[in-house]
């Protein structure tokens, strides 16, 4: 299909049009006012003692999502390419199950199992605090970040079969061996790529936590939750554009990254 | 590693049937692939087949089954578990009665027609960056290409305030978007607009080009050759995109937040209004409404599988 000159250039016009409007404009935009009073007015802004708690708390976060969806993913990747049983197709539906709910719906089934009058409401009773405290938004980033680590990995396994693994044991390893020597060499970028999406949505999660998060500046305060307060609560709008800039940092990092990855994977 | 030998001749069985294999992978469905699928959109991989030679079938260890179960349970079943039995604590009147009450109605009705007009700007939009990205040529493609998966790697939030900065109340431009329902459409369009860009980026770049200067040979205008041999082959895609655009738009919260504005029975969404009734300790109503925001984006995934598959097999007879 020869498309003459002026419909190419139309039709380039108009998605490019687009796009600037709107993302481009938006996000320059925002970086311009963030860094219009200067540098050092944006790491004032993001050194304050609750942006710095905020800070931590989200990184605490993704310190202690990232190992058990690691741990928990690549078994669920295991059992769902390697295993045989029944309910396979089942498992496989709960995995995508996150994706197909939304951000605020998962707080409100928090809520309801792990809130005082909850299922699971004597933990909450027994004076461990899950709702409204750092366990909750645990839980509610695992729940949103779950299909990430199964869903890069398990293509891997398939690609890979188990010949290799097979031989291993045939030559006497044993399975913790063959596994550490033979399997996660093998699903490593998989894996790698699984990671960094994980991080990059435990970073950025909003609905989800804002749901479980008792929201003090400063004790429960996440990034996305200090932009949020910041503008809304605190009238800061510059306070919240350089948080915002410091997650968008974050973002495009991880986009980077997953640019990065995604070739060495196809190329490996 | 959690893997053992079955024993028995069930395993037999398996390992000799030859469709046993590779089912796990085009099961899997679009949402994941569209929503991680790199800078370049590469073809989900094809397992091939696993050796034929192979006649033991390994298999997890029903302790690491056991485990996983366990986890995906405590994790993701038995919370929307306790969702669905909250929604129901009133029976199933108190169910409608929750979701028919005037400001859950109005809600759910602005979430669902935003949503609908918003996948449909993304069909259109989205197939045409699409095409402008494969089949044209100019300096800088390569980092629009990657900009479009910026709306992906963004917080919500973050979109909130960015599209704030330009259509918020100190808009450079004098545009107010803020607590109107163009608002609504701008932010969501935001979040959305990959979806449909990278499911319809991959079919167009396997496009066989031949049927259209066949088409083209045959007479036909580019009109014509768009209509009847470029859109039947994207349509797919394009419906596949869109429907996730709409499943994720109908659960987005972060992204409106702030520029909606949540002004009950015109910009406020289902999200908004979930988030409200649990504030104020309904946690009926908020479950109720919760559990319709599930079943819409269950159907629509549902749907669009349905057709992914009836376009497989269609495609296999053909």
């Amino acid at each position: 299909m020869k498309v003459s000159t002026p419909t190419r250039l139309t039709l380039r016009v108009v998605a490019l049009g687009y796009l600037v409007v709107l993302l481009l404009v938006p996000v320059v935009l925002i970086l311009w006012r963030t860094f219009e009073p200067g540098v050092g007015a944006f790491l004032d802004s993001v050194r304050t003692p609750a942006a710095i708690s905020a800070l931590n708390l989200s990184l605490l976060i993704v310190a202690i999502v990232v190992p058990l969806n690691v741990v928990f993913g690549v078994g669920t990747a295991l059992a769902l390419v390697r295993g045989r049983f029944r309910g396979r197709g089942v498992l496989q539906a709960v995995v995508d199950l996150p994706f197909a709910v939304s951000p605020i719906v998962v707080g409100v089934a928090l809520i309801m199992l792990w809130g005082v009058g909850g299922w699971f409401g004597f933990v909450e009773r027994s004076g461990f605090k899950v709702i409204f405290g750092l366990p909750g938004m645990v839980i509610a980033t695992l729940f949103v970040t779950l299909p990430f680590v199964v869903r890069e990995v398990e293509p891997v396994l398939h690609e890979i079969g188990t010949e290799q693994e097979q031989a291993a044991a045939t030559l006497g390893a044993s399975s913790w061996q063959t596994f550490w020597r033979i399997t996660l060499p093998a699903i490593r970028w998989g894996l790698t790529y699984g990671v960094v999406l994980t991080v990059a949505r435990a970073l950025g999660e909003f609905g989800a936590v804002i749901m479980v998060s008792s929201g003090f500046p400063g004790v429960s305060q996440t990034l996305t939750l200090l932009v949020h307060s910041r503008y809304l609560d605190d009238h800061n709008t510059y306070g919240a554009y350089a948080a915002a800039t410091l997650l968008m940092g974050l973002a495009v990092v991880t986009l980077l990254l997953m640019t990065v990855l995604d070739r060495k994977r196809s190329t490996r | 590693m959690a893997l053992t030998h079955t024993r028995g001749s069930e395993a037999e069985r398996s390992a000799s049937l030859p469709d046993a294999v590779p089912e796990a992978v085009p099961d899997r469905p679009v949402a994941h692939s569209a929503v991680v699928a790199g800078l370049e959109p590469v073809a989900p991989t094809d397992a091939e087949a696993p050796s034929a030679v192979r006649t033991r079938r390994w298999t997890a260890r029903p302790l690491g089954v056991g485990v996983v179960g366990l986890w995906l349970s405590v994790i993701v079943l038995l919370p929307l578990a306790a969702l669905a039995a909250t929604s129901l604590e009133g029976g199933a009147g108190g169910f409608v009665a929750a979701v028919s009450e005037p400001g859950a109605r109005a809600a759910l009705w602005v979430t669902v027609w935003v949503s609908a007009v918003v996948a449909v700007l993304n069909a259109v939009m989205g197939t045409l960056i699409a095409w402008v990205l494969v089949r044209d040529e100019f300096p800088g493609k390569r980092v629009v290409n990657a900009l479009i998966d910026l709306p992906f790697a963004l917080p919500t939030i973050v979109a909130s305030i960015v599209l704030l900065s330009l259509y918020g109340p100190s808009s450079p431009v004098g545009i107010h978007l803020n607590a109107t329902q163009p608002g609504l459409l701008v932010a969501l369009a935001f979040v959305t607009l990959p979806f449909v860009v990278r499911s319809v980026q991959p079919v167009l770049l396997e496009l066989d080009r031949d049927v259209e200067e066949a088409a083209a040979s045959l007479g036909a205008s580019n009109r014509t050759t768009f209509r009847r041999v470029v859109l039947p082959t994207l349509a797919p895609a394009i419906l596949g995109g869109a429907g996730l655009a709409f499943a994720r738009a109908i659960g987005e919260y972060g992204s409106v937040v702030l520029i909606g504005g949540n002004i009950p029975k015109k910009t406020q969404v289902a999200s908004q209004y979930i988030q409200q009734q649990v504030e104020t300790d309904q946690p009926v109503n908020a479950a109720a409404v919760s559990v319709v925001l599930l079943l819409i984006a269950f159907a629509t995934l549902f749907v669009l599988r349905w057709a992914a598959g009836r376009g497989r097999a269609r495609e296999v007879s053909s």
